[in-house]
């Protein structure tokens, strides 16, 4: 059994006119110890898929539709009293901005004592121990309990935030783009610093991040979304190496190198759909470069590509397994299809 | 090639403790940088490094505390009359790092606009203006540039708004612009988009661009010579590619080891630093760097590195790089 499994999730934000779908259909289940990565632009509703998971949202925001199979246990349909058993001892969430999520009045010694009194009866002696023992565990100098947050670099902000996270040991951690306020170095030394922690400590991880080259050498699984549907996932290095869909291929061609021929790229132009609007059809057509007269009017399932999962028409099997009003539309594409493998 | 700017010796401190502390924060020391027309010399850094106090000195929004900025041939410090103030101001405009930040939310786009066109454009009458207006935004690559201009930030998209930064700096007809990492609060997906959209500008306005970032990799895609900054100092500068393929400082080498790059296998050899940047207070003679370097020497703990030229204009800080 998958520690965390994820099966159809819908979220919807209710607004005046029709609702906007912030997450349509996402499955996914995540294994004991894994690294599973979640990569897109802003407002294609992977913060809100994360909120979803932990049970965080807020109105308007709700799940309308799936279930969330945490060991087993249905998190959707959970009370906050039952959700507060399992919240910080058995997964935790560290937020985007560590300078937001701190208490700014507080030395971080006693926010940790916060969360462990929180969540359990324990000492004072219990609670110093175990604070001095998760900055260790993440390279923080114990000194640092006594300071507040404006006197630690960004670094050592997002690596408090991650001890908090650690404080009991949690089965899963959900980390909502921890390291986009730091610069390249300390980047590196953190998401090297939590694959370290997790083989020592064996938590299962789900990472939100819009730089998909950060994640290359650290997940196992990969997730690309776009306005609120899975539209690629399989194992990391299969992603990279042959990418599937075409918005994955731009995410991959969005960053330059600092190897080899410097080559002009291009990026994805426009700019995600409002998610209250979206296309009839495919919701990359309007920026997708390789786009067929069928995507204007049919939404894409998810297709098999080798060991990965693709929502693209080009992907279709055969053009016999593809919905039949593409085919009635398009019959275009069938060689657009083929010269698509042949990439 | 002309040189546009250069500045000799600059050095910025800052007073830090309390008032009678007497101790000093040396933002930026000694640092001597030339920016010919039509260049994009790329700064780099780490956060804290010096970087964006480099760009507001240029921009006269602190004063050196030593040192000159010599623009055009003329120091800075001996402009005096508020026309010539105002001149290169508009010569030398700024881009700031946060899009959602840096425009006022209760104007359009145009309020910004017009406002640096009759500053710095007098001799522009109203139909002018309004056609400048719409120039500058079709030159930052926003259409249809009449409805932009009459937006507010709140209906634009971050890569949009930073566009309208760079078509405010468009306006006053600038000879170089200090883009202060005007594109890492944005998404990769557009970062490309505005890498192009600054090779662009100096390509048609002939502008010369002093890039500031923290992301080597863009650095690379985008400038003729790149300076690397730590700890106040500047401890190598060259052409991107010779510093890149050859780097000889090594945090440079630091630096380039923490790009990512999917492209290549995971090194698990590679040297993983914990080291914090500075906090130069007061500092003792030596490499700043010394103290997160595996190559320094005891030499590195008593005297400060001087740049020294070990390629074709291409030098570094170190007594150890050769």
């Amino acid at each position: 059994m998958p520690l965390l499994d994820v099966q159809h999730l819908r979220v919807e934000y209710a607004t005046e006119n029709r609702p906007a779908v912030a997450v349509d259909d996402v499955s996914f289940s995540v294994g004991e110890g894994e690294f599973v990565a979640v990569v897109g632009e802003s407002g294609c509703g992977k913060s809100t898929l994360l909120f979803a998971l932990a049970r965080l949202l807020s109105p308007p925001a709700a799940i309308t539709h799936g279930s969330v199979e945490f060991r087993g246990q249905n998190l959707v349909t959970m009370t906050e009293k039952q959700l507060n058993v399992l919240r910080w001892r058995d997964f935790s969430v560290v937020m985007q901005s560590a300078m937001n999520a701190l208490n700014p009045v507080a030395s971080v010694g006693a926010q940790l004592a916060d969360a462990m009194a929180a969540h359990g009866k324990y000492t004072k002696t219990e609670i110093a121990e175990r604070s001095v023992e998760v900055l260790r565990l993440v390279g923080i100098d114990p000194i640092h309990l006594s300071s507040h947050p404006h006197q630690l670099s960004g670094g050592m902000r997002q690596r408090a935030m991650i001890a908090m996270a650690l404080l009991f040991t949690p089965d899963l951690v959900i980390m909502d783009e921890p390291t986009s306020a730091l610069d390249v170095v300390a980047q590196r030394a953190l998401m090297v610093q939590i694959r370290q922690l997790q083989s020592q400590l064996g938590f299962a991880v789900i990472f939100v991040t819009h730089d998909m080259s950060l994640v290359s050498h650290f997940s196992d699984q990969l997730l690309v979304m776009y306005a609120g549907q899975v539209v690629e996932a399989g194992p990391t290095r299969d992603v990279f190496d042959h990418p599937a869909h075409p918005y994955s291929r731009g995410l991959l061609d969005a960053f330059p190198s600092i190897r080899g021929p410097r080559v002009p790229l291009t990026g994805i132009p426009g700019s995600p759909p409002d998610l209250s609007r979206l296309p009839a059809g495919c919701s990359f057509q309007p920026r997708c470069p390789v786009s067929v007269d069928a995507c204007v009017t049919t939404r894409p399932p998810l297709y098999p590509v080798g060991p990965a999962l693709s929502r693209c028409l080009l992907n279709a099997p055969d053009p016999v397994s593809a919905p039949a009003s593409s085919r009635a539309s398009s019959p275009a594409s069938a060689p657009d299809s083929s010269s698509e493998e042949d990439r | 090639m002309t040189e546009l700017l250069r500045t000799h010796g600059l050095t910025r401190h800052f007073k830090v403790g309390g008032t009678f502390s007497g101790k000093r924060l040396h933002a930026v020391d000694d640092v001597d940088l030339t920016i010919e027309e039509r260049e994009i010399i790329a700064l780099v850094g780490e956060s804290g490094s010096g970087k964006s106090t480099i760009a507001r000195l240029l921009a006269r929004v602190y004063a050196p505390t030593a040192g000159e900025i010599i623009y055009r041939g003329r120091p800075l410090a001996k402009l005096r009359r508020r026309k010539d103030l105002l001149s290169y101001r508009g010569d030398v405009p700024m881009v700031f790092q946060d899009p959602f930040s840096s425009l006022n939310p209760a104007y359009r786009v145009s309020h910004g606009i017009m406002r640096g066109l009759i500053l710095h454009r007098p001799d522009l009458n109203a139909a002018a203006r309004q056609a400048e207006a719409v120039r500058v935004v079709e030159a930052v690559g926003l259409h249809p540039a009449a409805e932009i201009l009459e937006r507010y930030p709140y209906q634009l998209s971050g890569g949009q708004r930073q566009r309208v930064g760079f078509a405010q700096a468009l306006a006053y007809r600038p000879k170089l612009i200090i883009a202060d990492e005007p594109v890492s609060m944005l998404d990769v997906s557009i970062r490309i988009g505005l890498l192009n959209l600054m090779a662009a500008l100096r390509e048609d306005e002939g502008v010369s661009i002093l890039y500031i970032t923290h992301d080597i990799a863009s650095a690379r895609y985008l400038s003729d010579r790149i300076a690397v900054m730590y700890g106040g100092h500047i401890v190598e500068t060259g052409p991107t590619e010779d510093v890149l393929a050859d780097p000889k400082h090594p945090y440079t080498q630091l630096l380039l080891s923490a790009v990512p790059d999917p492209r290549a296998p995971l090194d698990p050899d590679a040297v993983v630093d914990r080291g914090e940047p500075p906090r130069v207070v007061d500092p003792a003679p030596g490499c700043r760097f010394r103290a997160r370097c595996p190559l320094a020497i005891d030499r590195c703990a008593v005297e400060t590195p001087l740049l020294r030229e070990l390629g074709p204009r291409h030098s570094a800080a170190c007594h150890v790089a050769v």
